[in-house]
């Protein structure tokens, strides 16, 4: 079993509840060696509650996100993983009764109080939804949306950092000749893909991603996989899945959740392999889900 | 799971009992009676349009011919002429009225689909544009008439732009609100998520993502009151003479304005064969215009969600 991923020990259904940690750890994640809490955190969230009308679906949420790693939260349906992470940019504002309140630090700033620069905050906090969403637009002015927002420059800057964009998100050779093109015409994992081009276009600190693999087929998922972990040497990654070998296989961290509250964070590999808690062990041996 | 349900063993609740299917005789007499009925309800209703339709080809092209859209009406009694000015009135009426309500519908629309929402303001405004639609044309005459037409003592094809207007707002505004809906909420969560403001994503992506609907939405609802007759009958009236200019007692603003429901509905009226020819040729000359319009938006964005 030795050199065997966590993920694969998952799909081969091993007893991984039995696997000693040392054994799995042997994975491609070092988040097992390091010190989780020397690491410097992007995101700091504190007490975090988060309101629909009247209803908390949040509760003293507690997670530190980490520089230049990729944390995965994982959970049941409705257990507050979206919500959670839809503070961070405060899109949640779109709809009048969701309400957040405690603190989500970044840049120095809790992004919760009046005082924030939505413009500014969104720019540093890119984000990627469950469901592809290109503009109604070409691929160029798609990928070019967030530059031309946020940032001077002149047409062949522009071209250049679209084309850049687009290569580092392993899509530059499928589209280059079809940049003139809707983004809606492309297939929907290349969708995807494009809106993670668009995204890191604008050079954000942190992309989350919603559930962005959910609405796409197994093969786009594995480039997208890929891309995450060639993507997080610069960026700071957030993750929500409800596929746990996609936790496993892409993640250093793994925040776990479960009816709004967290009830475990830590490395991956420790989570999948010795979890400290009933519930996160009951989940990701598939007890419930 | 397939086992029948009458097995059992173990413990557990008591045995079902087996299922006893329906007969299937009734289900299909419903179903050919349902089928039946809505065919022949589809029917007489397409029916009832072609005969219109054909009922006015055939009186009114006769009167169809250059002089029809070029020349004054004939003195009564008289041959020959056309409506020419009455179709120039109709446009000139429909061009203005559209250039006031639409725009101004389709902010609204904007404002309650993508600002007010479910606010007590917007759903205010909302409950008055559904009962704006609601309103008999002939109201919106009297009302225009009461409003502009008897203060300045004159009719006028500006009040009857107006009372048109009146119309299509609130059907604009609608239309518009009911569009942007139909424009998914992760289209604005990925533009505001990409650090756009607002009205940046509601013109350059929600706007654009809806923009075959929201076309196809302000020619139909110009095309509606194109048609209308009741409005102009208190409003811009009618006039044997050709539109001249803005001003004065036959400009647009100061006078009675030729238009073609109104002619029609004139000369239809009349004991000469000419009139009534000509005014079937009218009919005939909206009829085409409006389904042509229709047929015309519908083939331009039938690829329809395009976003």
């Amino acid at each position: 079993m030795v050199g065997t991923t966590v993920s694969e020990t998952l799909d081969q259904g091993g007893e991984i509840l039995v696997a000693p940690p040392t054994e799995v750890a042997a994975g491609r994640s070092a988040a097992m060696d390091e010190d989780f809490d020397k690491l410097e955190s992007v995101i700091s969230v504190r007490g975090l509650d988060f309101f629909y009308g009247k209803e908390q679906a949040l509760f003293g949420n507690h997670l530190e996100i980490k520089k230049n790693r990729v944390t995965a939260v994982i959970g049941p349906s409705g257990c507050g993983k979206s919500t959670h992470i839809r503070t961070y940019n405060r899109i949640y504002e779109l709809y009048r009764d969701h309400k957040a309140t405690g603190e989500v630090m970044f840049g120095g700033r809790n992004v919760l109080s009046s005082g924030t620069d939505l413009l500014d905050l969104r720019r540093r906090i890119g984000m990627i939804f469950q469901k592809p969403s290109p503009f109604p637009m070409t691929v160029f002015d798609n990928v070019a949306y967030g530059l031309r927002q946020h940032y001077k420059m002149n047409k062949a800057e522009l071209a250049d950092r679209v084309e850049d964009a687009l290569k580092r998100s392993a899509l530059w050779e499928e589209v280059k000749h079809k940049l003139g093109e809707p983004g809606i015409a492309l297939s929907g994992g290349q969708q995807q893909r494009l809106c993670i081009a668009r995204c890191i276009a604008s050079e954000p600190d942190v992309v989350l991603m919603d559930e962005p693999c959910s609405a796409i087929d197994p093969v786009a998922t594995a480039k997208i996989e890929e891309l995450i972990n060639a993507l997080k040497a610069n960026y700071t990654i957030v993750i929500v899945t409800h596929n746990m070998q996609q936790a496993a296989r892409v993640s250093d961290y793994t925040a776990f959740f479960y009816e709004g509250y967290i009830v475990e964070v830590g490395p991956t590999t420790q989570i999948f392999s010795n979890p400290q808690q009933k519930q996160t062990e009951d989940y990701i041996t598939g007890r419930f889900s | 799971m397939s086992a029948p349900a009458t097995s059992h063993n173990g413990p557990g609740p008591a045995p079902l009992k087996a299922l006893r299917p329906r007969s299937h005789g009734r289900r299909k007499a419903v179903d050919a009676a349902i089928r039946v009925f809505a065919w022949v309800a589809a029917t007489a209703g397409i029916a009832v349009m072609f005969l219109i339709v054909w009922e006015v080809i055939q009186r009114g092209l006769s009167a169809i011919d250059w002089g029809f859209f070029t020349e004054l009406p004939p003195v009564v009694g008289e041959d020959g002429g056309g409506l020419g000015n009455a179709i120039l009135g109709t446009l000139v009426i429909t061009f203005v009225a559209a250039l006031i309500a639409l725009p101004m519908g389709f902010f609204g629309g904007i404002w309650l689909a993508e600002f007010g929402r479910n606010g007590k303001i917007a759903t205010g405004v909302r409950m008055v544009a559904n009962v704006n639609m609601g309103i008999p044309s002939i109201v919106v005459g009297v009302f225009i008439f009461a409003a502009l037409v008897r203060p300045l003592q004159h009719y006028s094809g500006f009040a009857g732009s107006i009372a048109l207007a009146f119309i299509m707002l609130p059907v604009m505004a609608r239309t518009t609100e009911d569009i942007l809906n139909l424009v998914p909420n992760e289209l604005r969560e990925s533009g505001l998520a990409m650090g756009a403001p607002r009205w940046r994503v509601t013109l350059g992506v929600v706007i654009r993502a809806a923009r075959s609907g929201l076309i196809t939405g302000a020619v139909l609802a110009t095309v509606r009151v194109a048609g209308e007759t009741a409005p102009l009958l208190f409003t811009a009236l009618s006039s044997p003479y050709w539109l001249q200019g803005l001003f004065g007692p036959e400009g647009f603003f100061g006078g009675p304005t030729a238009n073609l429901t109104k002619t029609v509905y004139d000369f239809s009226g009349m004991p000469y064969e000419r009139m009534q020819e000509l005014a079937w040729g009218g009919a005939l000359v909206i009829i085409v215009a409006v389904l042509g319009l229709n047929v015309l938006m519908r083939l331009i964005f039938q690829r329809g969600k395009e976003w």
